[in-house]
């Protein structure tokens, strides 16, 4: 049992990661039908800076407590984030608006590769660890551990949830994002800056996926210049789960696939005497979503859409 | 280019001769002769795999993420069958086929994989469909990764070692082999042995083109409802254009497994997929001439690069200011962008395509708009 609520508490962790990084993914798409491949590498300069910054202060001498110190390195990384993604919009995506579909594709492969390469010039190639500032002790409840950082990291995804929830369905803003992804040209009759609504898109998303990344950091204590390209497609994959372009069910699919792999890997060795072991573990995200779309091809909570003619 | 050569045949009498010289070439001019014609031979075998994907990609619309694992079924097919690794296990007929044969189970294999991978995603469209192929693909590769136990097929991450070269009629490319006064190694050899594969998938991806399935593919390319209604079997067509696809991709693969002579899990990575992805869309999607530049671009440059930067670098700042290979990936990522944005049809695209993007005069396409709105009018 106690086994069984561990793996529970753990993918809730990683499926609450996966869920914000998800949402980036499918705000996008829902907006403009378009993978932002670029979208994990947003996360990894997100903990990346975060890291840099809480060295930095340390290496000043400047006495603050843990929490404290990871909240300052977040707010100067989630600035780094929001800019890259508005930038990585205006000039590889806008340009190619009317183009083929594949188009666009290929430039955010190409924004992904650069960021890549750029982190390594800065970073280098080695793993680079997280701080230890954070409290280490854990509680355990009901024969299960949990730290601090992973209440932090479940409470703070669901605020942030919560507060782009709000964001989308009862503000101006939110209305007008509604709008345009519905329909771009009829959003603009109706007196909608879709440019400026598209660029508030790739904001709040990577915003959310700094945010993100440094979770990761602090969660695996450890941040790499390719972190992002695997984090990426799970969320990417938690996002068809849920049903692409539907923000509620990007945090379903989220939360489903950290569960799912967390207990997933748990009991796969058991389960196959060995034969099948934890290693397995990257398999269960896609399994499970070739299954989902077989079964029901646009996703948990997606509509159905009609074919267009 | 075909086109022109066809009109002109000194043309391609030019061309083919140039191809035919190309390794003596490199080897008389440059120093590292031998290392070009390598990263030649490479780009002959990724323009096989270009070729391929451009059957499901170009022609059929159907966008596959997870091309490489074709690639990794044919490479590991043939390491297993001429490596010494399976040796004890197999049975004696089963070990080191054949050439033709070999080939031809290569495609078998890579093509049946090909279909059970399009059978279930059918239904899928568009992104759907990439993602659930970029899945499979990274299936494929994690158990390859992992399978060197309970039982040890793959020998997992180390890969499979000692793959025998090919034997055509009792030669060993493995061997230089003396012939008109020149010695032919095994790059040699394996420069011309792909180019005939590369002419191969050519001839046939031009017959295919104008062909009755080739059209088909179109159709369902532009819409798949209307093909569908003109009685086109869009479930079969489809799964064809997978099998096909895969079938190359999986010649290519044990070509690659037996020049390389080992294999292992890691080249076979999503990367790979999203390279050869980027060869047929750079190039120019559905376009033979246009596919295979793409392939060479691609390819090529960051082994341009390799050569260039180190020394440029060298030249302006007197040291080594940062790692070339990390400065080469820039400089290509940055080259993509780049071309996506001044040409997002593709370099070389097909005529059908470039009159889709580029109308041939305004009035033309004011014309096209103004029985476009009448059309829908009309309907109302």
């Amino acid at each position: 049992m106690d086994i069984f609520l561990q793996q529970l508490i753990n993918g809730l962790v990683v499926g609450s990661i996966y869920a914000l990084i998800a949402l980036g993914y499918t705000m996008v798409y829902g907006i403009m039908q378009l993978i932002n491949f670029a979208h994990g590498e947003i996360v990894m300069i997100g903990a990346m800076v975060t890291i840099t910054c809480i060295n930095l202060l340390l290496g000043m001498g400047v006495q603050m407590p843990g929490p404290v110190l990871l909240l300052v390195g977040l707010l100067m990384a989630i600035p780094v984030s929001m800019f890259l993604g508005f930038a990585i919009e205006k000039v590889a995506y806008q340009p190619l608006r009317k183009a083929p579909r594949l188009a666009p594709l290929i430039t955010a492969i190409g924004v992904s590769i650069v960021l890549q390469q750029v982190a390594m010039l800065i970073w280098g190639r080695n793993y680079r660890p997280f701080p230890s500032i954070l409290p280490t002790e854990v509680h355990i409840i009901g024969g299960a551990a949990i730290t601090d950082l992973q209440i932090a990291i479940i409470v703070l995804a669901l605020l942030l949830m919560g507060g782009l929830f709000y964001l989308i369905e009862k503000t101006k803003l939110g209305r007008a994002m509604r709008a345009t992804s519905q329909n771009p040209e009829v959003a603009k009759l109706m007196g909608v800056n879709v440019n400026h609504i598209i660029s508030m898109t790739f904001i709040i998303g990577s915003a959310l996926g700094a945010v993100a990344g440094v979770m990761v950091a602090a969660n695996y204590d450890q941040a790499h210049a390719y972190m992002g390209f695997m984090i990426g497609l799970k969320a990417f994959t938690a996002a068809v789960l849920g049903g692409i372009g539907n923000i509620g069910g990007a945090v379903l699919g989220g939360i489903l696939l950290g569960i799912i792999e967390s207990l997933g890997s748990g009991y796969l060795g058991d389960l196959t005497g060995g034969v099948l072991g934890s290693h397995y573990k990257d398999i269960f995200a896609f399994v499970v979503l070739i299954i989902v779309l077989v079964f029901r091809p646009s996703g948990l909570m997606g509509e159905r859409v009609a074919e267009r003619a | 280019m075909h086109e022109t050569m066809k009109k002109n045949p000194l043309l391609l009498a030019i061309f083919a001769t140039f191809v035919m010289v190309l390794p003596w070439v490199l080897g008389g001019f440059f120093e590292n002769g031998n290392s070009w014609l390598r990263a030649v031979d490479f780009a002959l075998l990724y323009i096989l795999l270009a070729l391929g994907l451009n059957i499901v990609v170009g022609y059929a619309g159907l966008l596959d993420l997870g091309y490489i694992a074709f690639y990794a079924v044919g490479a590991y097919l043939y390491a297993l069958l001429n490596s010494p690794h399976l040796a004890e296990v197999l049975p004696a007929w089963l070990s080191h086929p054949p050439f033709l044969v070999m080939m031809v189970l290569a495609a078998i294999v890579a093509g049946v994989f090909g279909v059970l991978l399009g059978s279930p995603t059918l239904k899928l469209r568009g992104d759907y469909l990439a993602i659930v192929t970029l899945g499979f693909g990274e299936i494929i590769r994690i158990f390859m990764n992992n399978l060197d136990r309970p039982v040890n097929i793959t020998n997992g991450p180390q890969g499979i070692n000692h793959i025998d070269a090919v034997q055509i009629a009792g030669y060993d490319f493995g061997r230089p082999i003396e012939f008109l006064g020149l010695t032919f190694e095994k790059i040699h050899l394996y420069y011309y042995l792909i180019l005939a594969f590369c002419a191969l998938i050519i001839f046939v991806s031009m017959r295919l083109q104008n062909s009755r399935i080739g059209r088909a593919w179109v159709a369902i390319r532009e819409d798949e409802i209307a093909a569908n209604a003109m009685g086109i079997n869009t479930r079969n067509v489809k799964l064809l254009a997978f099998a096909m696809g895969a079938s190359f991709g999986g010649v290519s693969g044990a070509l690659f497994a037996s020049f390389q002579g080992f294999v292992s899990p890691e080249s076979f990575v999503l990367m790979e997929s999203v390279m050869v992805l980027c060869m047929v869309v750079l190039g120019g999607m559905g376009n033979i001439p246009g596919v295979i530049l793409g392939a060479i671009i691609v390819s090529i440059t960051p082994e341009l690069l390799r050569d260039i930067i180190n020394p440029l670098q060298m030249a302006i700042a007197g040291k080594r200011v940062v790692d070339p290979e990390n400065l080469r990936m820039l400089v290509f990522g940055l080259a993509m962008i780049i071309i996506m944005l001044v040409r997002p049809e593709g370099l070389w695209p097909s005529k059908r395509r470039r009159a889709e993007l580029h109308p041939k005069t305004k009035e033309i396409a004011l014309q096209e708009k103004d029985s476009l709105q009448d059309a829908e009018r009309n309907h109302d």
